[in-house]
């Protein structure tokens, strides 16, 4: 049986209309942002299944391009999220898919940043404003936000995973889930670390720098 | 944890234990469960019954037209009409026309409250904030208001479910219907037994209700079932509070409602392939709607 909070009941605070549709895709777009080190120059939006079907009169390339910009969920220029990509120069393209796809509500975003490096990310919006991130960089990985997240790639070697967690408690930061992901022996590993504290830059800073093995960290 | 409860009979348990009402029980919950200081709890629901009088207030001021243009307006038009001798009388008209006010503002992009949901969002705050105005209610005793509602809605969500493409809309407006019928009878002085009363007659009412979006969004007739789930809510405050009791308890009703669930078509949730979804108007309007949206 599924638990409820409070605020799972009363809340989200959030643009209409949909909480699948427009919330979730917003926040979706707002978690591959921060996947992006916050830095988006162009962004390619794919929308997959009901996203694709019924996403135009749910605002879910609206929420998912508000999301890209930075924007919250709760954001009331979300609705104005076109014109201001347009304004800031974020060049947005959207295409409706309909390839099949695992869940109804699938998105996948491919974003730039300004020093070029490119960002792709898969996620699915799960109802009530939830949302699940599936893939980065075609790497599967699985989490949701809830909780301050840590996304490390690195080389699968021995020890890095202890070389990382002792960082983390040097500084108090105590680790919720974690779960490591690769595609092939040997080849890059993404870590998702959920913890109970907010990641601080110099903590992240830190990992990248005294960790040979790590080659990118993100706050999400 | 000492204030964990799954079923409606629990709550009242721990109600009757602590002395205590179900928005206080249901706040009790949630510092357990969150680890959490009881005042930035209260300052977080503050903060949605802001948002909830901003997006009355809103819908009641001024035509909202929604992405598709098919929606907008009402909400003004019911509020003007409320006090030249409506049916509903004043109170209970201006209430459905806050519910659909809240409604036509998520439907135009504007900032809502989910209670339970986005579809369901009109239901309470209508209702509680124009009878907190005729009452008088202070923002304390509606923000406790929020808590009893939050009780019942997370026991529905547990034990049935408030998605309308899991139940139908009988899991979303109804669920808003009974989480508003409780929020009242609380506010009001109505005892816990009173307002799982009042609860239990809120998705009583609607059991089977279907939810058939034209075009697959969240406008016709969502916005007129928030219309309905509010009216239903003042009912069955106004019922429970008079003394009359649901044959059936709370926590059975919600059993019900979750079998009701089950056997209902896929067509009827949240498919738009059922209902008032599949009539000629409704598919033409859906066919306008994509050709105008492409």
């Amino acid at each position: 049986m599924p638990e409820f909070g409070a605020f799972d009941i009363v809340g989200p605070r959030m643009i209409g209309p949909s909480s699948s549709h427009t919330a979730g895709a917003a926040r979706l777009g707002y978690i591959a942002w921060k996947i992006a080190d916050r830095d988006v120059v162009s962004a390619i939006l794919t929308l997959y299944g009901s996203f694709a079907q019924t996403g135009r009169g749910h605002g879910t390339d609206k929420a998912l391009t508000a999301g890209v910009l930075g924007m919250q969920p709760d954001d009331e220029n979300l609705v104005r999220a076109r014109q201001i990509a347009a304004r800031r120069g974020v060049a947005v393209e959207i295409f409706y898919s309909d390839e099949e796809v695992e869940h109804p509500n699938t998105a996948k975003l491919e974003l730039t940043s300004s020093n070029g490096a490119r960002t792709e990310v898969v996620g699915q919006s799960l109802g009530g404003g939830a949302i699940r991130i599936t893939r980065v960089n075609g790497f599967p990985v699985e989490f949701g936000g809830e909780y301050p997240t840590l996304l490390v790639q690195h080389k699968d070697v021995p020890g890095v995973i202890q070389e990382i967690t002792g960082i983390l408690a040097a500084n108090g930061i105590n680790v919720a889930f974690m779960q490591v992901f690769r595609r092939s022996r040997g080849e890059d590993s993404y870590m998702v670390i959920e913890t109970d504290q907010p990641v601080p830059r110099e903590v992240r800073d830190a990992i990248l720098q005294d960790c040979g093995n790590v080659t990118m960290v993100r706050a999400v | 944890m000492a204030y964990q409860f799954t079923t409606g009979d629990e709550l009242l348990l721990l109600c009757a234990r602590h002395d205590a009402s179900i928005g206080e029980i249901m706040l009790r919950r949630e510092m357990e469960r969150e680890q959490a200081e009881r005042g930035a709890l209260l300052r977080e629901m503050r903060l949605n019954l802001a948002v909830m009088r901003q997006s009355v207030k809103k819908g009641l001021s001024g035509r909202q037209p929604s992405v598709t243009s098919m929606s907008g307006g009402d909400a003004e038009r019911l509020f003007a009409y409320a006090g030249t001798g409506s049916f509903l009388g004043e109170n209970a008209c201006r209430a459905v026309a806050g519910a659909i006010a809240v409604v036509e503002v998520n439907a135009a992009m504007g900032k809502i409250v989910a209670a339970p949901t986005a579809g369901a969002s009109g239901v309470l705050p209508g209702t509680l904030l124009q009878c907190g105005k005729q009452r008088g209610w202070d923002d304390d005793t509606l923000i406790m208001g929020l808590f009893a509602g939050a009780a019942v809605g997370m026991l529905i969500a547990r034990n049935a479910g408030i998605s309308g493409a899991g139940g139908g809309c009988q899991a979303e407006t109804g669920a808003a219907a009974s989480m508003a019928a409780a929020a009242l009878a609380q506010c009001a002085g109505g005892t816990p037994l009173v307002c799982l009363h009042a609860a239990a007659m809120a998705v009583k009412n609607v059991l089977g209700l279907v939810c058939d979006p034209v075009a697959g969004l969240v406008e016709c007739p969502c916005i007129k079932r928030n219309a309905m789930g509010a009216a239903n809510a003042l009912l069955c405050a106004d019922m429970a509070l008079c003394g009359i009791q649901s044959y059936i308890p709370f926590d059975e009703v919600v059993w019900a409602m979750h079998q009701v669930g089950r056997t209902m078509h896929a067509d009827l949730r949240e498919t738009a392939r059922g209902g008032l979804a599949a009539t000629p108007t409704g598919r033409a309007l859906q066919k306008r709607l994509q050709l105008d949206l492409e």
